[in-house]
């Protein structure tokens, strides 16, 4: 057999799996690496911090289901990307992080740039290796792929010693990977779907509690057939929005912390509880035993242990959410116990009590004057790009406001930080997004403080044509806990006030990017058009009510039905 | 509830402090911990003691499933099973004592496993209880140092 590099292997390896862009930084335990993807139709996308070639990786893999790949030198190059491992672990994203490590000699020596990043890693990823053997390195990639993409996804790092990947390498032909110790349940248990389909005909208040389970199995569409075909009303999580249209007379729009008073009260009412892809995280059910009290639970995950770990469930199903939902929406055709208009009829009474929640407290805000309220901007950008736009977001009042005002009818246009919460992940997560679609627009909805963390990739965006726009909601606060200090800590705003905060119009300018500013509501159309009408990088200053709130807000620890509302 | 489970698991480095981690990371409790090869080298055995109600064991061991090395979980108290646990106790043994020592390490089947002057070592196996209970007799005579293994276990196999 042929020998080629450890390092020419590894980029077979990810050509092997598809892989037409990665994001990386260079150094000297990864320079082989570098040097060998030269000679490939490989793109590396050069960012300016470790932390962003992670995230737009992790951007990447959300918008389009694929893994994303980041190539990271030794030591701090690698401690610099855990943050953003740590994200994509929380929010079950399928990433390959490959480290550089000290030739394995050095290994336990301290030696320059050394770390045991698998030991630190170890909580954040799904699995991670450090090969010690090159004749390991191969087998080790493609498990390494294979273990990222299955089952419940997740980030897996690869430690890569300088002298392993410079040894000659045997790169025998792929087979199927079968591991005897990692198998995934992805089909259901013909009889549990049986039990939860029967108990889903009895129920009187039924809710479909959609997670991001649903976005990662690609269920959309058998969950909206579920839905329409049973007149069931859905509720969606953060990570689950654009999992069924939210423009669909169904939608009831996010629950939780910050969602919407009718997705509440709803859950809180109902009698069956169907979780999709959900994980009954504190966000989403505030006080545990006030969540869903009188309801049955069904809960479809593929992980085993998010079932019944926070919450009892009635009737688990483990597998994948597609599968499930294909084999309910086939025990509902086939079924003679199902009349679909009967059914349909059946839920009216209860559609109609949702309906009047959503009158009684609509999601809203008030309008005042020519002040720019932070909703009507993302009201606006959801008009203007017909809600057709890729969304990524920082993380705080401005991704609350994204998640509750942009109409997300479509999976896969939205990248945001959900379990972990990362502020900095909005801007390379969009730059990731753009490359894997040049011709779609995406749009970071930041904060003023966010943006700050990883400002930086400005460079890495002009560098590579990548014109992503970036919409800062712009208080001079670190508004989310400046809200919570407002609201519960008798308005002491401790450390959350930016006493400076950069002229972001120049210093887009300064990384070669435009910079256009409103401070008044009339002036954000226009602001909006001409971003979108420029083919460059755009940073959208919108200079915002400073004090305003997300609302409605359960407060933490509180039931999700005493919320805070506008 | 004290719950035994045993983990067959990939002997390769670091598949231990996947294990350790995962029982810190999440709150768990660990009393005892207990690994080694099995028949097949590329395979160990790892048996751990731990408390918890229902859900916490139930998290226990899905969540020890999940890891990647991890090939089986067993919770054997769910059923019949044997439990062993081997201490190592160096024991006072003066002239006064002497004698005495040798009774009650008779009596809990233990042997004595090296001798000087003015001590005896003592190996006694059995279950958690009974360990803890030799212990417990010769504390007063002045027990010098122990060592544990900690809790191995094996279910029974079918009556039928």
């Amino acid at each position: 057999m042929e020998k080629i590099s450890g390092s020419q292997a590894i980029i077979r390896c990810l050509q092997e799996e598809g892989i037409k862009t990665i994001f990386g930084f260079p150094g000297g335990a990864v320079i082989d690496l570098f040097d060998a993807l030269m000679d490939s139709d490989i793109t590396n996308v050069l960012v300016r911090h470790e932390q962003g070639a992670v995230h737009a990786a992790d951007g990447l893999a959300r918008v389009t289901g694929e893994v994303g790949v980041a190539l990271l030198t030794s030591g701090p190059g690698a401690t610099n990307g855990v943050t953003a491992i740590a994200t994509a672990y929380m929010d079950s994203i399928p990433l390959v992080i490959l480290t550089g490590q000290v030739p394995t000699p050095l290994i336990g020596n301290d030696a320059f740039q050394e770390v045991d990043i698998v030991g630190i890693t170890r909580p954040c990823t799904k699995h991670n290796y450090l090969v010690k053997d090159a004749k390991d390195l191969v087998a080790t990639l493609r498990e390494a792929f294979h273990i990222a993409r299955t089952g419940r996804p997740g980030p897996v790092l690869v430690d890569l010693p300088k002298d392993v990947v410079a040894k000659m390498v045997d790169f025998p032909e792929k087979k199927p990977i079968r591991m005897q110790n990692y198998q995934p349940t992805y089909e259901p248990h013909p009889g549990q779907i049986e039990k939860a389909c029967k108990k889903i005909l009895k129920a009187k208040n039924p809710v479909l509690y959609v997670g991001g389970g649903v976005i990662l199995s690609n269920a959309n569409e058998e969950l909206t057939e579920l839905a329409r075909k049973l007149n069931i009303p859905v509720t969606m999580t953060l990570m689950g929005l654009g999992g069924f249209p939210g423009s669909d007379p169904l939608s009831m729009g996010m629950l939780g912390m910050h969602g919407s008073y009718t997705a509440n009260m709803a859950v809180a009412h109902s009698d069956l509880l169907i979780a999709v892809g959900a994980r009954f995280d504190d966000r989403v059910t505030g006080r545990l035993d006030a969540f869903a009290p009188h309801a049955t639970i069904i809960h479809i995950d593929i992980d085993p242990t998010s079932i019944s770990k926070n919450v009892k469930v009635d009737i688990p199903i483990v597998a994948d959410c597609k599968h499930a939902l294909t084999a309910m929406n086939a025990w509902f055709n086939t079924s003679s116990d199902f009349n679909r208009e009967q059914v349909a009829a059946s839920h009216e009474p209860w559609l109609e009590t949702i309906g009047e929640w959503t009158k009684k407290h609509p999601m809203c805000y008030l309008d005042e004057g020519d002040i720019i309220k932070p909703q009507y901007v993302i009201e606006k950008l959801d008009e203007l790009t017909h809600g057709d736009a890729i969304i990524t977001t920082e993380v705080g009042q401005n991704q609350m406001w994204a998640a509750q005002f942009y109409k997300f009818n479509k999976p896969r246009q939205w990248a945001t930080s959900g379990g972990l919460g990362t502020m900095g992940y909005g801007l390379p997560a969009a730059i990731g997004a753009k490359m894997a679609f040049p011709e779609k627009t995406v749009i970071d909805v930041a904060g003023d403080g966010s943006i700050q963390m990883n400002i930086q990739e400005l460079a890495t965006a002009n560098q590579y044509k990548c014109p992503v726009k970036v919409a800062i909601l712009n208080n001079n606060y670190l508004g989310m806990v400046r809200q919570w200090q407002e609201l519960f800590y008798n308005k002491r705003y401790a450390g959350t006030v930016m006493e400076v905060t950069p002229d972001f119009v120049m210093l887009a300018q300064a990384y070669g990017a435009v910079g256009l500013r409103a401070t008044k509501k009339s002036e954000v159309e226009a602001v909006i058009k001409e971003a979108l009408a420029t083919d460059n990088t755009v940073i959208m200053d919108f200079v915002i009510a400073r004090e305003e709130c997300v609302f409605p807000m359960v407060p933490a620890g509180k039931a999700t039905t005493e919320m805070l509302l506008v | 509830m004290k719950h035994t489970i045993s983990v067959l698991l990939q002997n390769k480095p670091g598949v231990l402090s996947r294990v350790t981690g995962l029982f810190s990371g999440r709150g768990f409790n660990i009393e005892s911990l207990s690994v080694a090869e099995t028949l097949e080298p590329s395979i160990s055995c790892l048996t751990l003691v731990t408390r918890g109600d229902e859900a916490i064991i139930e998290q226990i061991t899905k969540q020890l499933h999940k890891l990647i090395d991890v090939i089986k979980v067993t919770d054997i108290s769910d059923s019949e099973y044997v439990e062993r646990e081997m201490v190592l106790i160096r024991v006072k043994a003066e002239a006064q004592t002497r004698a005495e020592v040798l009774r009650v390490i008779d009596i809990f089947r233990g042997k004595v496993v090296d001798v000087s002057p003015k001590s005896y070592a003592v190996e006694v196996t059995g279950s958690a209880s009974k360990v803890q209970a030799i212990i417990d007799i010769l504390r007063p005579i002045g027990i010098q140092e122990i060592v544990r293994t900690g809790t191995i276990a094996m279910a029974r196999a079918s009556k039928k």
